[in-house]
């Protein structure tokens, strides 16, 4: 079955206020054009779970430039300050989440587990009301799945059916995002008919995607 | 040589053949410059691959290879690329070696700060609680104070990044090793005397009857 579609017929199924996993690390393996109609059809009051927002002005950069996210999960925005000059005047909430914490609770949030068992936090700020532990003498911190009403993700390469695959470092959150949302938009930078890419070289399965756009035109 | 150099050179004689290596943005990543010769290690960058080298000549960055900083990169024959999930399982499940990180505060427990300045800096701590809490060795490189004012305290009075004691910390003063029992000052830097460290630390350092000369290669 064909998941190819139109970008502003898929985005336009986003409402305000909706949560979205977006893929990407500093921009690489974002969602460029995903993000860019989401600003053109205005959309406001979102959620973000990502890795960081990219630098101000670029990617999900430009979401918050936009005034579009009410409110962020990620693990880094020190390489934009407009994200950190909107936290402090209070525009956007943001939850700070270790890196690896953040994988593992979007993991498995796809996943059908009920929370991850980490030691990374404990003692810090990041362990403050929650629960701990004790497992063969260490200290572990209960760290709650994560999932979201949409996620937008950025392969390498898909086919019609929507098998995708990635490319180096344009991989990182992708694939585990693309587990852990109800529906999944992907846009590919090159769509080959189904069949081209071998069994072996699919990393996230059509199964898991819901509508697949075209990274350019 | 400036006080950077002085920190990475140092920190790369800590580093052995076949080591998994992961380096932290800004000064930890002056380290994979001075590679003593005939040591071979592999960087890991936390964005998703194994195998990282500085790029070798212009023009020739690919927009899907950077560094955690989101600079273009580029990899050994040999590299490995994979997704967030599996980097952070090598960090945290003990498979790598060396993480070398940056500090803005170090205390007697040997806990690091290096994440945030409350009201101030609030950068998030990206994968700084995960490579400390999961390393197998944890090297903070950093000046020895911040404008004058000492950074290895007593206590740590900014948010701490793990509560695991860090192994070694490197600064353009000193060598010093955190122990149980506290902070042993194991070298001192060229020109340097114990008695400049001292009194450019607010923690008490224990001093052993000799301290040697931090040995750098020119």
């Amino acid at each position: 079955m064909c998941k190819l579609t139109a970008i502003e017929e898929a985005v336009a199924k986003i409402p305000d206020g909706a949560s979205l996993m977006i893929g990407g690390f500093m921009g690489v393996g974002s969602p460029h054009r995903l993000i860019d109609e989401l600003i053109r059809q205005g959309r406001r009051d979102l959620t973000v779970i990502a890795n960081d927002t990219a630098r101000p002005g670029v990617d999900i950069g430009k979401l918050i430039r936009a005034g579009a996210v009410k409110r962020l999960v990620a693990s880094h925005i020190g390489l934009n300050p407009e994200t950190q000059k909107q936290m402090i005047d209070g525009a956007i909430e943001v939850e700070l989440v270790p890196q690896g914490t953040l994988a593992e609770r979007i993991r498995v949030g796809g996943n059908g587990l009920g929370g991850v068992l980490t030691a990374t936090g404990v003692g810090t700020t990041v362990a403050e009301g929650k629960q701990t532990v004790e497992i063969g003498g260490r200290t572990f911190l209960l760290e709650m799945p994560l999932r979201a009403d949409f996620a937008l993700i950025s392969a390498w390469r898909a086919d019609y059916y929507g098998n995708l695959s990635y490319e180096l470092t344009a991989r990182n959150f992708n694939p585990v995002m693309a587990l852990a949302a109800d529906t999944v938009m992907a846009e590919a930078g090159e769509i080959v008919p189904v069949g081209l890419i071998p069994p072996d070289q699919v990393e996230t399965v059509s199964v898991v995607v819901d509508y697949l756009v075209a990274r350019s035109n | 040589m400036d006080e950077k150099t002085i920190i990475a050179k140092r920190i790369a004689q800590e580093l052995r053949n076949g080591n998994l290596v992961n380096l932290g943005i800004g000064l930890p990543t002056l380290v994979a410059k001075y590679l003593p010769a005939g040591i071979q290690v592999f960087f890991q960058s936390e964005n998703g691959v194994i195998g990282m080298q500085p790029l070798p000549e212009p023009g020739a960055a690919s927009d899907a290879l950077t560094d955690a900083g989101g600079s273009p990169t580029s990899i050994i024959p040999g590299a490995a690329a994979f997704d967030s999930v599996t980097s952070f399982c090598l960090i945290r499940g003990g498979h790598l070696d060396v993480t070398v990180l940056g500090g803005l505060q170090v205390d007697e427990a040997g806990q690091l700060a290096n994440w945030m300045v409350p009201g101030k800096m609030v950068p998030g701590m990206g994968g700084a609680m995960d490579l400390v809490s999961g390393a197998k060795r944890v090297i903070v490189g950093m000046t020895h104070t911040a404008k004058g004012a000492p950074k290895i305290l007593k206590k740590c009075t900014l948010p701490l990044t793990s509560i695991r004691r860090v192994d070694l910390v490197v600064t353009e003063l000193a060598v010093i090793r955190p122990t149980a029992e506290g902070l042993v000052l194991q070298e001192v830097a060229d020109g340097v005397s114990v008695s400049d460290v001292i009194a450019a630390t607010e923690a008490r350092l224990i001093v052993p009857p000799s301290v040697p000369t931090m040995q750098l290669a020119a």
